[in-house]
């Protein structure tokens, strides 16, 4: 076995890199196969097709927050376009204001 | 059958070490705890901060927590140390009644102060060693086992390798009749949804969610965002985006058996099996509220690396991430990272299975070798 990166759900729409993976790499995982529009540093996330803004972010099968961006099939996933939708007072706080 | 070799105590409990501990009940005596473990060759300090100026239901959590981590089986016998007397019997009272092992107390005040307390503890200590070490251990079958599950410096190979082999072991160790206790509930956030699709009962599924909405609201009520606190730093560096992420990969930890039920901070488990803990997610407040509650034994995974361990409670450093499991190479018990290339989870399982059953008989952990050990005991209110 020598995969790159590691899809944990059928369901996913997220690969965890199990390498550093450069840029234009063609990355195999379950039945994906993805072109790594960037580099994706080992242990981080590479998304499997597009995510629209708002949309879900799916590993281990559920929800581990929303696009908080426009991501792009191959694009690294992270804290700079995840939002994690749990424990946010700060968000609560921000609507209760508005 | 999977065996090891423990110390049978009173009542029937069992240790997988013996310790004489010295304990602290409140912070003005640990100089004194300090310098007596320092003086008598096999003792246990157990120094506390706070333990003055407590009340109501936070110092019932401080000191239900200290008579846990005193009761712990692992400990032969206890010298108790406080300030004053009434606080030091009232100790040393509860945790022989709730454990019949042998039990004596000094208060510095009574005694004349650190030099005639040190001085009457040696003679004490003196004694309760000699007496431990006669103590032999004996085979005794896996289901004596208490097992405290903790993750710290997580990264996305604790997910993908290191709790996924734990849970492994985790599940063995329900089958054989012991318990597992996984802790830490702020990374049951996220992931609450599928711990309670394996409750024993509606009421222990509510109680899963009902611990984890406390930490939400508690978030909604400050008007803050739990990131930075959890996810910390380095979890964002090893990959971890959220805490959703992050709870999902802890608690593969645990097994995938029925959970029995919610235990509080630092209580013992009424029963066998997966018993989840209301604990701090922090590594030092968790294991205290582990080891009070009875594990003997905490297995830690670990992607950055967290070093810490746990004083009464042996700590097995367990990593799934290759880097990791080289440049700290120091402080880890057992690497599982060859699971990223193709090792069965079984392979892996088993060989944390064997380090598990021998640090149980008796060999010592990295994190026992170097002494990164600390306690701290959570509060929930300010001391007036």
């Amino acid at each position: 076995m020598d995969m790159k990166a590691i899809v944990l759900h059928p369901e996913d729409n997220v690969a965890t890199a199990l390498a550093d993976i450069d840029a234009g790499e063609v990355v195999t995982a379950s039945e994906h196969r993805v072109t790594a529009a960037e580099r994706i540093p080992f242990g981080h996330k590479i998304a499997l097709r597009r995510i629209a803004p708002g949309g879900q972010v799916t590993k281990y099968g559920e929800p581990i927050g929303l696009a908080a961006a426009d991501i792009a099939q191959g694009a690294m996933v992270h804290v700079h376009n995840l939002e994690s939708q749990r424990g946010r007072g700060d968000l609560d706080d921000a609507r209760g204001r508005a | 059958m999977s065996t090891f070799w423990g110390y049978r105590r009173a009542g029937g409990r069992v240790g997988i070490r013996n310790h004489v501990a010295i304990l602290s009940v409140m912070d003005n005596a640990n100089g004194v705890v300090r310098h007596l473990g320092q003086l008598v060759r096999g003792t246990l300090p157990i120094p506390v901060w706070y333990g003055r100026g407590q009340f109501g239901a936070d110092d019932e959590l401080f000191r239900r927590t200290q008579v846990g981590l005193a009761c712990n089986p692992n400990i032969a016998s206890v010298l108790v140390v406080s300030l004053e007397v009434v606080s030091a019997r009232r100790m040393a009272q509860a945790i022989a009644a709730e454990s019949g092992k042998p039990v004596e107390y000094l208060a510095i005040q009574d005694e004349g102060g650190t030099v005639q307390t040190i001085g009457r503890g040696m003679r004490l200590l003196a004694t309760m060693v000699q007496n431990a070490s006669a103590l032999r251990p004996e085979p005794c079958p896996l289901s004596e086992l208490v097992l405290g599950v903790e993750c710290g410096g997580t990264d996305t190979t604790s997910g993908i390798a290191s709790n996924p082999a734990l849970g492994w072991a985790a599940d063995r160790v329900v089958e054989a009749g012991g318990v597992v206790y996984l802790s830490e509930t702020s990374e049951w956030m996220g992931a609450e949804a599928v711990l309670a699709r394996r409750a024993r009962s509606p009421a222990v599924a509510e109680a899963i969610y009902a611990a984890v909405r406390r930490i939400e609201d508690d978030a909604k009520a400050r008007g803050v965002d739990i990131r930075g606190a959890n996810p910390v730093p380095d979890n964002i560096r090893g990959g971890i985006s959220s805490i959703e992420e992050k709870s999902l990969g802890a608690i593969i930890k645990g097994g995938t058996g029925t959970i029995e039920d919610v235990l509080p901070y630092g209580r013992q488990a009424p029963g066998k099996g997966l018993y989840l803990m209301d604990t701090a997610a922090p590594a030092a407040e968790s294991m205290t509220g582990l080891a009070a509650g009875g594990a003997q034994m905490i297995v830690f995974t670990t992607g950055q690396m967290n070093i810490m361990g746990c004083p009464v409670a042996p700590t097995v450093k367990v990593t799934g991430n290759p880097r990791t499991a080289e440049r700290l190479a120091d402080n880890v018990d057992v690497d599982v990272s060859p699971l990223l290339t193709g090792e069965t989870l079984q392979s892996a399982g088993t060989r944390l299975l064997d380090c598990m059953l021998l640090t149980a008989s008796g060999r010592l952990t990295r994190a026992e070798v170097f002494g990164d050990e600390e306690i701290a005991i959570s509060r929930i209110q300010p001391t007036v």
